[in-house]
């Protein structure tokens, strides 16, 4: 980077409790830590209300044939809970302490882009009200949290219950990925001097890993639900069952997806244990290495193991088979990650505090969820178990026993950071052997549900052997489950107030989060100490026998990327990936449409777009031009480049509104065949974004003219010059599916 | 005793599937013996207190790593062996014939029909025991999956893509299954019972369901099969041999519903009061369900339950 570093800006400053209250405080906040919390506290809400979803649905399966709810809420309530606690309790659970503590834990102030951030909590809110307003419109979706098309089509769902479901999607999806990026960012670009990627603590690694994932799985999940929208309200018909809609590339969508969303929701919880584990076996992480290593080939296999979920769908037994393997791989980095968690542990001198307790309890209850996962790669057995009770309790264990009870084991770790005072071990212990025995109680049974018969997603059943009994303890199991979840309310909320001073190392643990006070300064630290290894604290209290130090760079000024130019390709990597679902959507429809209606792209004007096209193309180089001009600092020839660059931009959107108004004239609207929906959602998306363009780049141009480039801060023009290439770069892979490649499919 | 247990195969086809369920469960068995030891042994052996010493510090070993990257490698070959195998043995994969039974699923109960025959029949499908059978299985609406555990592997109904599956029952029993994609508000009464026969036994079913169905003979049926053609029960629901719409495909064929044991794809059972419950609400009984109450007085019920009741 040619530029000092920008990092050092001061960040926005916030209205401060003192001057306006303290509720103005916290909504106005975009200190990390305070966002952080918001998130915990949104999740713990969202928590309570999916617990109680999922009690009405035990109670309404505690007896045969009961009628406790009517089979229409039963499937709302599935849904909702579903939704709700992937959506609005697991991800901002685990967002909110990666908010909160990878900035602190890589010796950061904040995260790179606080406001972004800001954005990103709030967008979960009101994503998170707009879900649960359907209630009050007619009744929550009850399509299920994967939502099947056709069923979730308008003709057999024509409540706005998915509609709202489709809306609230979107607004979290924008605000996971906005997440993404900024921890991205953060980690790669705010990182204190001498914290090396190899020395960075293994949550921060697995939330980085997890960023990524967000970054190139939410966009799948975009696509298919703006295509089920506008199924829904523009009647197209992409999942229909009627005129070469396909109910199946939904569920190829949605679990390309889907998939690597259950690593979403599961890396950062097996990065917590990964600190939590050392701390209290008293010794560092055996093979860091390894643990590192393994979390990033688990997010790699994730997205080719998609179709394990849909080997009953009929994909034939090549494509079965080949997904087997890869489903059966994962089992191998996450082998890699148990083993080295024992050996941290052996060896050790263990302190079974609450958090270490809930590790344990975790590496117990995950590999029962990881073997009962064999199941589903294994395809007959998945033949027999999919869609069954067996499910359930896998992705249970996985979820509850993985997932939660690793965070749990966060939370009364780094409980004391974030309030200054200390979790109640006596509650705490309560709150742990009541949390696992429920659990076991509740789910176990229901392995054997599913191997006896019982499917998944049934609102009752009728009286079979067996059936009733196990079905009554998994319901007595889901109570005690509700009752555990209470006593750790009242753990905390009496904590709050009466907890012992945690001080600001009450483990002695080793990094950096420890370094400062509990709760930590607004600024988060005074002086960052020296990191020389992998446990900085440990160094420091034990000069005499420090850990081997750890290579890397450790350049004084400037040492990392400009964090700008990391957040912009990070953005640029995830639209990519939105705009590739596109033009998958539009191969695929416009290749299996070809024999019912050659004509369809005959229609389009081939001498136009090229030109219009090259009129894009174009425009690159004039704001290439209008940046070296800034650079040399040239004000009166960057305003000339800028301008044509905004020219040229209005010409090619002008020549696609041209093309448009040519192909309604000869009758080619949006839901008149495949070809027409999948070509105006694609190039209509690409439109949507060089408007966009157009409008950063008219800001650009008034900022300009207000004197803002005068002192060489010439960052956000650099920016947008990436996104506004990355537009340009799209479109010649449109141009060329649509108009090269697509007549000839 | 009619189950749906998956460890109870009625043929080869799912014995092949329980023979990989073993194999994976005694996997599963050998590695959580593993780990749930090596933890146990951890807790107990190495238990400190907050006034001991740190041990001292041990970084990793990379021999250690190998060796648990490697076996658990060649355990999941094995897996995989096992698995293609166990594919082609519970699914066949000789599926270019024509089929033995052809499933719909519909919201929400299923039409069966037999191609070589020409029977059709709903909800209660009869199969010959003792040879592979291959099932056509395709939908009308939404997903839905065809599951009895006994016979072999599910197989989803997706409209416009048919799948094909071969299922087989040794013995001549009940079976019991269920639809296993969710489908609607009513996915949970889409049971689904199987009947499998001998040879005779099942020719013989085949022969009586192909008769047109019994003309009426006493006064109450007779009121009654008028009023099925008056009403609109005609539109969706056949009776072959009554004069109407024949073709009638959006509800169940009732030609010969007096010789199925339940209706409703399993809600209650097919007797007088049973038909009555379900003929003076089909909405309280199985609510979402896409017959609608047609408001019958109590007469019309009665002359309907007993035309239905004839139709043996």
């Amino acid at each position: 980077m040619n530029a000092p570093s920008s990092n050092a800006l001061p960040l926005p400053h916030a209205a401060t409790g003192q001057e306006t209250g303290w509720l103005y405080g916290w909504i106005t906040t975009v200190d990390h830590k305070r966002i952080g919390i918001l998130y915990l506290l949104s999740a713990m809400v969202f928590f309570v209300i999916g617990g109680l979803e999922a009690l009405l649905m035990r109670l309404q399966l505690a007896r045969p044939n009961n009628s406790l709810l009517s089979p229409d809420f039963y499937n709302q309530m599935f849904t909702m809970h579903g939704t709700t606690m992937i959506f609005l309790v697991g991800m901002p659970m685990l967002i909110g302490f990666a908010n909160y503590f990878v900035p602190l834990m890589i010796g950061a102030r904040d995260m790179a882009f606080p406001r972004l951030n800001a954005m990103s909590v709030w967008l979960l809110i009101f994503g998170g009200v707009l879900l649960y307003f359907s209630f009050v419109t007619g009744g929550a979706p009850a399509v299920g949290w994967f939502a099947y098309a056709p069923l979730s089509e308008q003709a057999f769902s024509s409540s706005q219950g998915v509609n709202y479901w489709i809306a609230s999607l979107l607004i979290l999806g924008v605000g996971s990925i906005a997440t993404a990026i900024n921890l991205i960012t953060t980690v790669v670009s705010l990182r204190a001097p001498g914290m090396t990627m190899r020395k960075l603590p293994l949550f921060v690694w697995m939330s980085f890993i997890t960023a990524f994932l967000i970054l190139f799985a939410l966009p799948a999940l975009n696509a298919a639900i703006v295509m089920l929208l506008m199924d829904r309200q523009l009647s197209s018909f992409f999942f229909g069952s009627f005129r070469g809609g396909s109910a199946i590339l939904w569920q190829h969508f949605f679990w390309t997806f889907g998939h690597p969303e259950v690593y979403i929701l599961a890396l950062p919880a097996f990065g917590m244990i990964s600190e939590v584990l050392p701390v209290f076996s008293r010794k560092p992480i055996f093979g860091y290495e390894f643990v590192a290593t393994s979390g990033v080939v688990i997010a790699l296999l994730s997205f080719g193991v998609w179709a394990h979920h849909m080997f009953a769908v009929g994909l034939g037994h090549m494509a079965d088979a080949f997904f087997a393997a890869s489903s059966m791989l994962i089992a191998i980095p996450t082998g890699v990650k148990i083993f080295n968690w024992i050996a941290t542990m052996w060896g050790g001198s263990l302190r079974f505090t609450t958090a270490m307790l809930f590790a344990v309890a975790f590496l117990v209850h995950f590999t029962i969820g990881g073997l009962s996962g064999i199941t589903f790669s294994a395809v007959p057995t998945n033949w027999q178990t999919t869609d069954t009770y067996y499910v359930v309790a896998h992705f249970h264990y996985v979820l509850i026993g993985g997932t939660l009870f690793g965070t749990y084991a966060g939370l009364y770790y780094w409980f004391p950071k974030m309030s200054g005072r200390m979790l109640s071990e006596r509650l705490g212990k309560w709150h742990f052997w009541l949390a696992v025995i429920s659990f076991d109680l509740t789910f176990f049974v229901q392995h054997i549900l599913g191997l006896i018969g019982m499917p998944r997603r049934i609102y009752t059943y009728p009286d079979i052997p067996h059936w009733a009994t196990l079905n009554m303890i998994s319901t007595v199991g889901a109570v005690l489950m509700g009752v555990s979840v209470l006593v750790l309310l009242a753990n905390i909320i009496w904590s709050l107030r009466h907890g012992q001073p945690a001080g600001d190392n009450p483990w002695k643990a080793w990094t950096l989060e420890w370094a400062t006070t509990s709760p930590p300064p607004e600024h988060n630290f005074e002086r960052v100490p020296p990191v020389r290894s992998r446990r900085p604290l440990w160094d420091l209290a034990h000069p005499e026998n420090p850990d081997p130090p750890i290579a890397g760079k450790t350049a004084p000024e400037s040492p990392y990327l400009e964090k700008n130019f990391v957040g912009m390709w990070s953005f640029i990597l995830t639209e990519a990936t939105f705009f590739i679902m596109l033009i998958i959507a539009f191969v695929y429809y416009t290749g299996s449409e070809r024999n019912k209606n050659p004509h369809a792209l005959a229609d389009l004007n081939l001498q136009a777009a090229s030109v219009f096209t090259v009129f894009l193309l174009l425009s690159s180089f004039t704001l290439w031009r209008a940046e070296k001009k800034l650079e040399q600092g040239r004000h009166k020839g960057f305003y000339v480049w800028l301008s044509a660059t905004i020219l040229l931009g209005l010409v090619f959107i002008l020549g696609q509104g041209r093309e448009y108004l040519g192909l309604f004239h000869r009758g080619v609207t949006f839901n008149n065949s495949l070809f027409a929906s999948s070509f105006f959602t694609l190039t209509g998306f690409h439109g949507l974004h060089v408007c966009v363009g157009l409008m950063g780049l008219l800001i650009v141009l008034a900022l300009g003219w207000a004197g803002d480039y005068k002192a060489g801060r010439t960052e956000a023009v650099r920016t947008l010059g990436l996104y506004w290439h990355f537009v340009d770069v799209v479109w010649i892979f449109v141009f060329t599916t649509v108009y090269l490649v697509g007549p000839r499919l | 005793m009619v189950t749906s247990n998956v460890f109870h195969p009625s043929s080869a086809l799912a014995q092949a599937i329980v023979n990989l369920f073993k194999f994976a469960f005694v996997l599963s068995a050998v590695i959580m013996l593993l780990v749930g030891g090596l933890v146990t042994y951890c807790i107990l052996r190495f238990k400190g207190r907050p006034d001991h010493p740190d041990p001292r510090p041990f970084y990793g070993h990379t021999k250690l790593e190998i060796v648990w990257t490697v076996i658990p490698f060649l355990l999941l070959v094995c897996l995989m062996v096992l698995t293609v195998k166990a594919m082609n043995a519970s699914d066949p994969p000789d599926k270019s014939k024509a089929p033995d039974i052809v499933v719909v699923g519909h919201q929400f109960w299923w039409e069966a029909r037999y191609p070589r025959s020409g029977v059709v029949t709903a909800n209660e499908i009869h199969l010959p025991a003792g040879r592979p059978l291959l099932f056509r299985l395709e939908s009308v609406d939404v997903i839905h999956d065809f599951w009895v555990a006994q016979l072999g592997r599910k197989m989803d109904m997706i409209p416009g893509h048919p799948n094909f599956a071969w299922l087989q029952a040794d013995q001549p029993a009940e079976y019991r299954g269920a639809c296993s994609e969710f489908c609607g508000v009513q996915h949970a009464w889409m049971q689904i019972r199987v009947v499998a026969e001998s040879a005779e036994q099942f020719a013989t079913w085949e022969k009586q369901q192909l008769e047109p169905a019994p003309t009426p003979t006493t006064p109450s049926a007779e009121r009654g099969a008028r009023l099925f053609q008056q009403m609109t029960c005609v539109n969706c629901h056949a009776i072959r041999g009554l004069p109407g719409n024949a073709d009638a495909r959006a509800g169940p064929d009732l030609s010969h519903l007096a010789s199925r044991k339940t209706l409703a794809a399993g809600v209650i059972e097919n007797t007088p009061e049973g038909l009555t419950r379900w003929l003076k609400n089909p909405q309280h009984v199985k609510p979402g369900n896409l017959m609608p109450n047609m408001f019958l007085t109590d007469a019309q019920t009665e002359d309907l339950v007993s035309y239905l009741q004839s139709l043996k």
